[in-house]
């Protein structure tokens, strides 16, 4: 059955490239600068971060010298926030938001996921860029360790995925879920470590924040980045068992539920 | 090889009572249910071979729609089978899922996508499509800015834009002018002829008649009849005419069937009758029928003058008279005398539905005592069946001389 699905799924890889491609367009419609405004944004982000913190309030992580250091230490958290919470909050709401299609035409729904995530990467690809440019502009590129990113957003990302597609299932049926998301999502921001080092946590309070499979992910992408260290890889089991039990429970809910939701849309 | 099979379909939703029942069975399943099932299709079986058209009729809620998403798989049965033999193509509800801020051009794409289409193959299909739904330079202007109309041209010419072995057409035709509505019911035509197996919900019988090999009533979630469309519709218009009966109540078409008057007098039966049916529901062009009303008097009575209108389907009078015109007046009577009155006349109307209005006055208008006036009292159709086509509400059919000076 989960082989016939992915066979129907690549059968409408067109249809997702396209809606990757039009998303984007769809986002900058109507407007003059057009595409542009996909590296206008985080560009202000990350020339506001580095005036405000590093050249105003003079912020310094403890342990790590440099001009600019706090400023990329934002921007990192930032930008994969970004991207987390990007693919969380439009999963969860991606059943209620298309709605109007799935009533009318019979499609595999595991497209929609897909999209979400195609778009997402899309969007972090560009910033991310930009971002590097930046490290390169300051002088603080990283060296290979660089390559620990991947695997780390693509963790990011399986969390997100995964946690996203149950809480659709669960919105379809309990509208309070896509409101209930949004809060949730601004308590689980300020409790990573983001805006602030893990290190100026008391000592009580920083190892709960190992509870927190986000945190996990975030800090070794600082790592990398600050540091220009590896990561230590045998922290990652945690998020990666939350990962595979939200997978595991994300499925079992869409193929209960699956037979409802069109009804309950 | 069959082109649908059903056996035995049902649909049913669960309702709660509220989505705090609905949370508890969620998060405490153990604790017994806490819904009841409303059941929408119950044991729906049929059988449809390929090239077969099959019109499903029945009254709003009946379950039409849900069977159309159930065969299209857009929704899915809670219990039986369905088998589909080819490639399924539906036209369910008003469009396609259009996005009101792309152009009509980029829908395509998406839909035909969606669909299973590829670009490549949208592309090429993209002439074809434009030139089917003739809506000019808007196919590259949002779909925001289109009519209901419009929207429709657009998902008919795609649905249909490569034969699918079975088409599906929910009501939506019925929002394109009549110009379209008769190209597109060209198109299903040849597409039948071709082989395509056609399932079609209308509420128009004069189309069920025209297209259709077969009918399904469908009433209450079952099928109640299935067979040819002619007997299918009739069975179907008594259904409707049945719920007249009771003072005021729908019919099909979300008309409201009133009677009004101090019931001094009272029409007991009004039928149609033709050479073959004394109680015709579906009748045809130029063909005589008899409107027999029989009328029975409540009270004692002075004066008694029986009128009718016949009204089209938007309720305009298409024709109205009444005994006094034709000095049948009829005088003293007793309770609980019965009067049969006999109207014949040519039905020179064009296709469509058609309703009968009563009343019983003491004179020349419903202002002079009215005894009982009654909307909807009769509801008939008319088909047309070897006329020579023609446009307009009656029918005026002309000799034709045609010299050509040389």
């Amino acid at each position: 059955m989960p082989a016939q699905r992915l066979s129907r799924l690549v059968a409408h890889r067109g249809f997702i490239t396209a809606s990757v491609k039009r998303e984007f367009q769809l986002k900058y419609r109507n407007s003059l600068l057009g595409a542009s405004w996909t590296i206008l944004n985080p560009l202000a982000m990350i020339i506001i971060y580095t005036l405000v913190f590093s050249r105003v309030m003079q912020a310094r992580i403890p342990g790590i010298d440099g001009a600019y250091s706090y400023s990329v230490f934002l921007c990192t958290g930032v930008l994969l926030w970004g991207l987390f919470s990007e693919i969380v909050q439009r999963t969860q709401s991606m059943f209620v938001d298309n709605a109007n299609v799935m009533k009318k035409i019979n499609f595999p729904w595991l497209c929609l996921p897909t999209i979400v995530l195609g778009s997402a990467v899309l969007n972090f690809l560009i910033i991310f860029g930009l971002f590097a440019l930046f490290l390169v502009v300051v002088g603080l590129l990283p060296g290979l360790a660089t390559i620990a990113l991947v695997p780390i957003a693509i963790l990011l990302m399986w969390l997100a995925l995964s946690l996203g597609v149950a809480l659709a299932v669960l919105n379809v049926f309990f509208r309070d879920v896509g409101h209930l998301t949004g809060i949730a999502l601004q308590f689980w921001f300020w409790l990573t470590p983001i805006v602030y080092p893990a290190s100026i946590l008391p000592e009580r309070v920083e190892s709960l924040l190992w509870l927190n499979p986000l945190a996990t992910c975030i800090v070794a992408a600082q790592q990398v980045i600050l540091a220009r260290e590896w990561p230590s890889w045998s922290s990652m089991w945690f998020p990666l068992v939350v990962s595979a039990a939200l997978t595991v429970w994300a499925w079992y809910l869409f193929r209960a539920h699956e037979d409802e939701i069109v009804d309950e849309l | 090889m069959l082109s649908i099979q059903l056996s035995n379909v049902g649909k049913s939703y669960r309702v709660y009572p509220n989505q705090w029942a609905r949370l508890l069975e969620w998060l405490f399943p153990f604790l017994g249910t806490r819904h009841n099932r409303a059941e929408v299709l119950q044991a729906v079986s049929f059988t449809v071979a390929p090239g077969e058209a099959v019109g499903l009729i029945g009254r709003n809620g009946a379950g039409k729609s849900t069977l159309l998403k159930i065969i299209t798989g857009t929704t899915r049965q809670s219990t039986g089978e369905v088998k589909l033999h080819g490639r399924v193509a539906a036209l369910l509800e008003l469009g396609m899922g259009f996005h009101p801020d792309f152009t009509g051009r980029q829908n395509l794409y998406t839909a035909g996508q969606l669909m299973g289409f590829s670009e490549a193959e949208i592309t090429t299909m993209m002439p074809s499509i434009e030139a089917f739904a003739e809506i000019g330079e808007f196919i590259d202007r949002q779909v925001r800015v289109y009519s209901s109309g419009m929207q429709v041209r657009l998902a008919f010419s795609l649905a249909t834009a490569i034969r699918p072995d079975i088409l599906i057409v929910d009501e939506a035709l019925s929002v394109g002018d009549a110009y379209f509505q008769h190209k597109s019911f060209d198109r299903i035509r040849q597409f039948k002829a071709q082989g395509s197996t056609l399932i079609l919900v209308s509420h128009d019988s004069a189309a069920i008649q025209a297209i259709c090999d077969r009918s399904i009533l469908l009433d209450n979630g079952r099928v109640v009849r299935d067979g040819d469309p002619h007997s299918v519709l009739e069975y179907y218009n008594a259904l409707v005419a049945n719920s007249t009966n009771i003072g005021e109540a729908s019919t099909c078409s979300g008309m409201i069937a009133t009677t009004s008057g101090n019931a001094r007098a009272q029409v007991a039966s009004i039928r149609l009758e033709t050479a073959d049916h004394p109680d015709a529901e579906v009748v045809f062009i130029g063909q005589w029928v008899s409107l027999v009303i029989d009328v029975e008097s409540l009270d004692d009575v002075e004066a008694l003058v029986c009128g009718y209108a016949i009204k089209n389907r938007l309720g305009q009078d298409i024709y109205g008279t009444n005994t006094f015109h034709f000095q049948q007046q009829v005088t003293q009577l007793a309770v609980g005398t019965r009067v049969r009155y006999s109207f014949k006349f040519p039905v020179n109307l064009n296709a469509g539905e058609y309703s009968i209005a009563t009343a019983l006055t003491a004179g020349e208008t419903h202002l002079e005592g009215n005894y009982e006036w009654k909307s909807l009292a009769k509801v008939f159709t008319v088909v047309n069946s070897g006329i020579k086509p023609f446009t307009g509400f009656v029918w005026l059919e002309p000799s034709v001389t045609v010299e050509v000076d040389q």
